[in-house]
C-alpha cells in the first residue's frame, strides 16, 4: 500500500519574486495546495506605509495578479492556496479577491478565509504600559525610545488559524503576518490530522516550509554548488513538498522543469538564514534541524525524513517596524587608466565638500565596486589595469535636507572632478526614508488570533 | 602541511537576521566535513573577518547535512534597510568565507583526496 502524499508548491518566494511561477506550478503538474510567501522582515512597514495613503491598501497586490493567473485551478481544479500576501490588511485584500472573483464569474467557487489578530499596532501603548516592554532582541533597548516613531508591529502567527479555516473549507487563505514556514505546514498539518502535540510531524512540516519558501532557492537557483552543471533556469521549475501523514517528505518539481533538486540544493536552502541548528523556534513548535536526513530519491527527488521537535515556548517573536531617518546612495563609473585612483581622489572630493558644506551624518559609506564591494579586504588588491571601478558613497542621517543636500553633490564631479568618469545618466540619488526592523518578544496570551469566511 | 582551499572542498550559502549573517558551510564530500570540523574553527573565521565585523562569531555544526554554521555579528552596517551597504543582506558573505586557506596535515589530505591550493 502507498502512502498517501499531499503536495503543496511554492509559487511565490518574496514579494516581487517570479510571476510566472504561481501558473506555472499549477499547470505543471497536479498539486493540492499553492503556498505563497510574500513577507520578508521590512515588507510590513511597506505596507503599513501604503495603507497610510489609501486604507484600502496595506497587502500584496501581486497576489491578486497571482490568483487571477490560477484561478481555474481553484475554481475546477480543487488546488487551494494559502498565502501571507495580508501583509496589514488581510481584510482588504480578501476585499481585492472577491472582487476578482465576481468579475471572473467565479464568486461562488471562491471561498476566502481571513486571518487577523496579528496586527499589535493598536494595542501598542495597552501592552507597553501593561508590562510588555517589547525590548529590542538585537540591542536589548526598550521600545519606549523608538514608540513615537512606530509604523507597524506584528505578531509573527503560526499554523493553528490556517488550519482552522482550512477546516472550515476556505479554499484561499489569507494571513497577515504569520510565519513563512506555518504557510506550508499548515495544509499538512490539516490533511494529515497532526495533533498539536505531535511535534516530530509539525517540526517535520517546518522544515518543509523552510525548503521551498524561498522558491527556486532549493531548486537550483542561487546554487553554488556545481553551478554550471544546472540546465535551464530560464524554464526554472519552482519547488513541491510531497507530503506523508509520519512527517517524512519528497522534495522535487514539475517534468519538463529546468533547475535541479538534489541534495546539495536542498542542503544549501536548509543552511540558508539558519540560527542555532538545534533550535529552529516557532510559534508551533521547536524544529531541530541536525536531526534532519536526505537522501537522493531519483532525478530531481530529494527524500527527507528523520526529523524531531519540541514543544515550543510560551512566547511569539513581534516584527516592529519603526522610521530611523532618510538614505540615499550615489554611484559614478571611472574608467582606464588608473581607474580605481581616480574613483579615490573622487571620494575624497565629495567628502571634503560634504564636510564644508557642515552636512552631518550618522553614516558615511564608500565602496568600490570592482574592487572590494562585496568581500572588502579579503579582495586583496586590486589588478593595475581596472578597466573601470564604480564609486559608490552612501550616507544615512536624520535630516532629510541633508541627505537631498548630498544628493545634489554627486553629479558635479563628472565635470570638476578626477577625469575619465561616466554613468551618471539616471540622474540624481533617491532620498529614500529608511524604515528599521526591530525584533521582540511577546507572550502567547496576549495574541489571539480570528478566523474569519468571506 | 598542505594549503587547501575552502572553496575547493565546500559550497556555501548566507543570509541574514537583522545586523547578523549568517554563512553555512556545507562540505563537497561526507568524508571532507571532518576537515571542516578540524579547521575551520571559529577563532579562524573571526580573524579571516577581523575589521569587516563588529561583532562576534558563533559556530554551529550540523554534522548530519556536512556542514557547519557561521554566525557572524554585527556584519552588515546596521543590516537590513539601515545598511548602506552592497551587499546589506549579506548575500554574497558566504564566497568570502571560501576564500579561506588551511594548513591541513599531509597525510590527512592525502587520505582524503583534498585537492591542494596553488595559489
Amino acid at each position: 500500500m502507498t502512502a498517501r502524499v499531499v503536495r503543496v508548491a511554492g509559487g511565490q518566494g518574496f514579494w516581487g519574486d517570479w510571476l510566472e511561477a504561481p501558473r506555472r506550478q499549477v499547470e505543471g503538474g497536479p498539486i493540492d495546495y499553492l503556498m505563497m510567501d510574500y513577507l520578508a522582515e521590512v515588507t510590513m512597514s511597506i505596507l503599513q506605509k501604503q495603507k497610510e495613503r489609501d486604507p484600502a491598501l496595506g497587502y500584496a497586490r501581486d497576489f491578486i495578479g497571482a490568483i487571477e493567473s490560477v484561478l481555474p485551478a481553484i475554481a475546477d481544479r480543487g488546488v487551494r492556496v494559502v498565502a501571507n500576501a495580508g501583509g496589514v490588511n488581510p481584510r482588504g485584500c480578501a476585499t481585492a479577491l472577491r472582487a476578482l472573483a465576481r468579475q471572473r464569474g467565479a464568486d461562488a467557487a471562491i471561498r476566502i478565509g481571513v486571518v487577523t489578530g496579528d496586527d499589535l499596532l493598536p494595542r501598542l501603548d495597552e501592552l507597553l504600559s501593561s508590562g510588555h516592554a517589547l525590548v529590542n532582541m538585537d540591542t536589548g533597548e526598550l521600545l519606549s525610545t523608538v514608540r513615537d516613531r512606530v509604523l507597524s508591529a506584528n505578531a509573527y502567527i503560526g499554523s493553528t488559524p490556517i488550519v482552522e479555516a482550512l477546516r472550515r473549507g476556505a479554499n484561499v487563505v489569507v494571513t497577515g503576518r504569520s510565519t513563512d514556514t506555518a504557510l506550508t505546514m499548515a495544509p499538512l498539518r490539516h490533511e494529515f490530522g497532526w495533533a498539536a502535540d505531535a511535534y516530530d510531524q509539525l517540526a517535520a512540516g517546518i522544515v518543509a516550509g523552510h525548503i521551498i519558501e524561498c522558491g527556486a532557492q532549493c531548486s537550483g537557483g542561487n546554487c553554488l554548488y556545481d553551478w554550471r552543471g544546472i540546465h535551464d533556469l530560464g524554464n526554472v521549475g519552482y519547488p513541491i513538498v510531497e507530503g506523508t501523514a509520519d512527517g517524512a517528505f519528497v522534495v522535487t518539481k514539475h517534468p519538463r522543469t529546468g533547475g535541479i533538486v538534489s541534495t546539495q540544493s536542498v542542503t544549501e536552502q536548509l543552511v540558508y538564514e539558519m540560527g542555532d541548528p538545534r533550535s529552529y523556534i516557532t510559534p508551533d513548535v521547536v524544529a531541530d534541524f541536525t536531526s534532519i536526513r536526505l537522501a537522493a530519491d531519483g532525478p530531481d527527488r530529494v527524500r527527507v525524513h528523520g526529523i524531531t521537535g519540541r514543544p515550543p515556548t510560551d512566547k511569539l517573536k513581534v516584527s516592529i517596524a519603526y522610521r530611523a531617518g532618510f538614505k540615499a546612495v550615489g554611484t559614478l563609473v571611472y574608467a582606464w587608466p588608473d581607474a580605481y585612483e581616480k574613483a579615490q581622489l573622487a571620494d575624497q572630493v565629495l567628502r571634503e565638500r560634504l564636510e564644508g558644506l557642515g552636512l552631518t551624518f550618522e553614516r558615511i559609506l564608500t565602496e568600490y565596486v570592482g574592487v572590494d564591494a562585496t568581500h572588502g579586504r579579503l579582495a586583496g588588491a586590486p589588478a593595475r589595469d581596472l578597466a573601470e571601478v564604480q564609486l559608490r558613497v552612501g550616507v544615512r542621517g536624520p535630516s532629510r535636507t541633508d541627505v537631498e543636500r548630498f544628493t545634489r553633490e554627486i553629479a558635479p564631479l563628472v565635470l570638476n572632478g578626477p577625469p575619465s568618469v561616466t554613468g551618471f545618466a539616471g540622474g540624481r540619488p533617491k532620498v529614500e526614508e529608511v524604515v528599521a526592523y526591530w525584533p521582540a518578544l511577546v507572550d502567547k496570551r496576549v495574541v489571539q488570533t480570528v478566523v474569519d469566511l468571506l | 602541511m598542505s594549503r587547501v582551499r575552502l572553496l575547493d572542498i565546500a559550497h556555501a550559502r548566507s543570509g541574514d537576521k537583522g545586523d547578523t549573517a549568517n554563512v553555512g558551510v556545507i562540505a563537497l564530500r561526507p568524508e571532507w566535513y571532518e576537515v571542516l570540523d578540524r579547521f575551520v574553527t571559529r577563532d579562524r573565521v573571526a580573524a579571516h573577518f577581523a575589521g569587516l565585523i563588529t561583532g562576534e562569531v558563533e559556530r554551529f555544526e550540523v554534522p548530519n547535512l556536512g556542514a557547519l554554521n557561521f554566525l557572524l555579528h554585527g556584519a552588515l552596517d546596521g543590516g537590513g534597510t539601515l545598511s548602506l551597504k552592497t551587499d546589506a543582506q549579506g548575500k554574497v558573505v558566504s564566497t568570502a568565507l571560501l576564500r579561506l586557506i588551511l594548513d591541513v596535515p599531509d597525510d590527512m589530505a592525502v587520505r582524503l583526496a583534498l585537492p591542494k591550493f596553488r595559489g
